[in-house]
């Protein structure tokens, strides 16, 4: 049976909550954006005003001021905007239980099923989004198809308050002559690429020979390839669905820039505690660390180590970032952002083999100690207990919490390449390789 | 654009019944006059573009007038004219 997906994206939906909660501001181009001072100063969200004006997305504060000068900026309230992912959630539970998330505003629905009882794919995706402008007072545009990249396309096609219906009788008429970047994971580079070689509509790389598209980007070219043929198999995921955790970690930019070794140090010493506190949320010992870093030039870079023995010890973990800052910096470039993060997780408790020159007693206690410490900061608050070391310098502390860092987009090979692409090549494929797609892709 | 009506937050006597459902029965406004709602006409999640917010919007009648009360999380609220 032919599947029926829609991709429903709520637009501009920081803006719009905003609006909806302060009609006085209505008129005005509005900004969502991070806190200047803390130096997280990017537009996180603009309205249709602001984006006439030429405010774009991820923006600088400064440059969104530059291009809409009567702008009114306010701070994101996130628990606001989950509050609404989550009664957005509500109604599309009305139509299908196969809901999946794509970050905080957009979801795809597989209502092949639903259809018996509630009408076609257009029908269900006007009423909600005729339902999503009554009853939580944000416009929604509406992709559907038979599958989840034509859904998404058909989502991006028309906004806002539009449904944008891909059959298989016009999908050619209107997928084909967009702009390949358009596609899901063809970001700049991979537009570059595809342009060099006269790739520049998604037509274009639907008839493209997909050998040549495997021989340069490998397999997501032919992963690119069948998603723009309509032929992308990757099914809904089933609603309260989750990914298994390949890795945790943490990152911020720091209120200034990270000059001396001391500085740095302040800041891994943070990121180890909050990655070894969910570590051990999730019951999970790390045996790699990762760790990146981002100078004041907006260079990045990753260095990672295998860890001696796996651990969730906020003392191995930091210790470990540690010493690969010492290899990864040479002290020149002031740094701006860092991050630890902990994979090749295994579960906690797992049979590990000892040796005779690690005091396993001792270890035992520091675990202890950090169980203790996670108490304590449940208990009374995530700065009541810190390290001395913290209290160097006050602007490099309580800066982050393991909230903080939740929301983010799903990436769409989380649970492996189910596309339909290069099959025979998929099997065997690992949690790392998934990893590495994503990244190449994103 | 000029607002003609505002949010305003207000007291609610309400009973709530063995299923977990809940009536409002009276509105008590801040001069601390009451106003019994004669019948719940429908309930239904809405949300008040004009007021600003969701919730469930109970449309009751107060003294033979149609009104609309909404409740968020806890919290009463109305579209008071300004």
């Amino acid at each position: 049976m032919e599947r029926v997906i829609l991709h429903s994206d709520m637009n501009n939906c920081y803006a719009s909550i905003e609006l909806l909660y302060n009609p006085q501001w209505r008129g005005v181009p509005l900004i969502v954006g991070g806190d200047p001072q803390a130096r997280h100063g990017i537009v996180l969200a603009k309205d249709q005003l602001a984006k006439k004006a030429g405010v774009k997305t991820g923006m600088a504060l400064w440059e969104a001021k530059q291009a809409c000068p009567g702008a009114r900026i306010v701070r994101p309230h996130m628990d606001l905007y989950l509050k609404f992912s989550r009664l957005a959630h509500e109604i599309y539970a009305s139509y299908t239980d196969q809901v999946e998330p794509f970050g905080i505003d957009e979801s795809w629905l597989d209502v092949t099923a639903s259809r018996a009882c509630r009408g076609d794919g257009e029908t269900i995706a006007q009423e909600i989004r005729e339902r999503m402008k009554e009853e939580l007072g944000v416009t929604v545009s509406v992709g559907v198809s038979w599958n989840k990249i034509f859904a998404k396309l058909g989502s991006d096609y028309k906004k806002p308050d539009a449904v944008t219906v891909i059959t298989r009788e016009n999908w050619k008429d209107v997928v084909w002559p967009l702009p390949a970047g358009d596609l899901l994971y063809v970001g700049p580079a991979t537009r570059r690429a595809l342009e060099q070689r006269r790739i520049f509509t998604i037509g274009e790389l639907a008839q493209a020979d997909p050998e040549l598209l495997q021989l340069v980007f490998g397999k997501m070219g032919l992963v690119l390839h069948v998603f723009a043929n309509g032929l992308d198999q990757t099914p809904v995921e089933a609603d309260g669905w989750e990914a298994p955790v390949k890795s945790i970690g943490n990152s911020v930019t720091t209120p200034r820039d990270m000059v001396t070794r001391q500085d740095i140090s302040v800041m891994i010493c943070a990121l180890a505690d909050t990655v070894s506190a969910r570590l051990r949320l999730h019951g999970f010992w790390a045996r790699r660390v990762t760790l990146w870093l981002r100078d004041s030039g907006l260079h990045g870079s990753t260095k990672q180590c295998r860890l001696p023995k796996p651990t969730d010890i906020s003392g191995e973990i930091g210790a470990a970032a540690m010493r690969l800052v010492d290899e990864a910096w040479d002290g020149r470039m002031p740094l701006r952002s860092i991050g630890v993060r902990a994979g090749d997780l295994i579960t906690a408790g797992s049979p590990v083999q000892r040796d005779l020159f690690t005091d396993e007693e001792a270890r035992e206690k520091r675990r202890i100690l950090d169980r203790t410490v996670d108490e304590i900061r449940v208990r009374f608050g995530a700065g009541s207990i810190r390290r001395c070391l913290q209290d160097l310098d006050p602007t490099l502390r309580d800066i982050h919490s393991r909230e903080e860092h939740l929301v983010h987009p799903r990436g769409y090979f989380e649970n492996g390449n189910r596309t339909g692409a290069g099959e025979e090549e998929q099997h065997g494929t690992d949690g790392d390789e998934t990893v590495r797609v994503r990244h190449r892709g994103a | 654009m000029e607002q003609t009506v505002m949010k305003r937050f207000v007291c609610v006597i309400a009973a709530h019944d063995t299923d977990g459902k809940t009536h409002p029965m009276c509105v008590v406004w801040e001069d601390g006059a009451q106003y019994e709602i004669e019948k719940v006409e429908e309930c239904r999640r809405m949300a008040s573009t004009r007021a600003g917010g969701v919730g469930l919007r109970y449309a009751v009648r107060i003294r033979g007038k149609r009104k609309y009360l909404y409740e968020d999380e806890g919290r009463w609220f109305v579209e008071a004219k300004c």
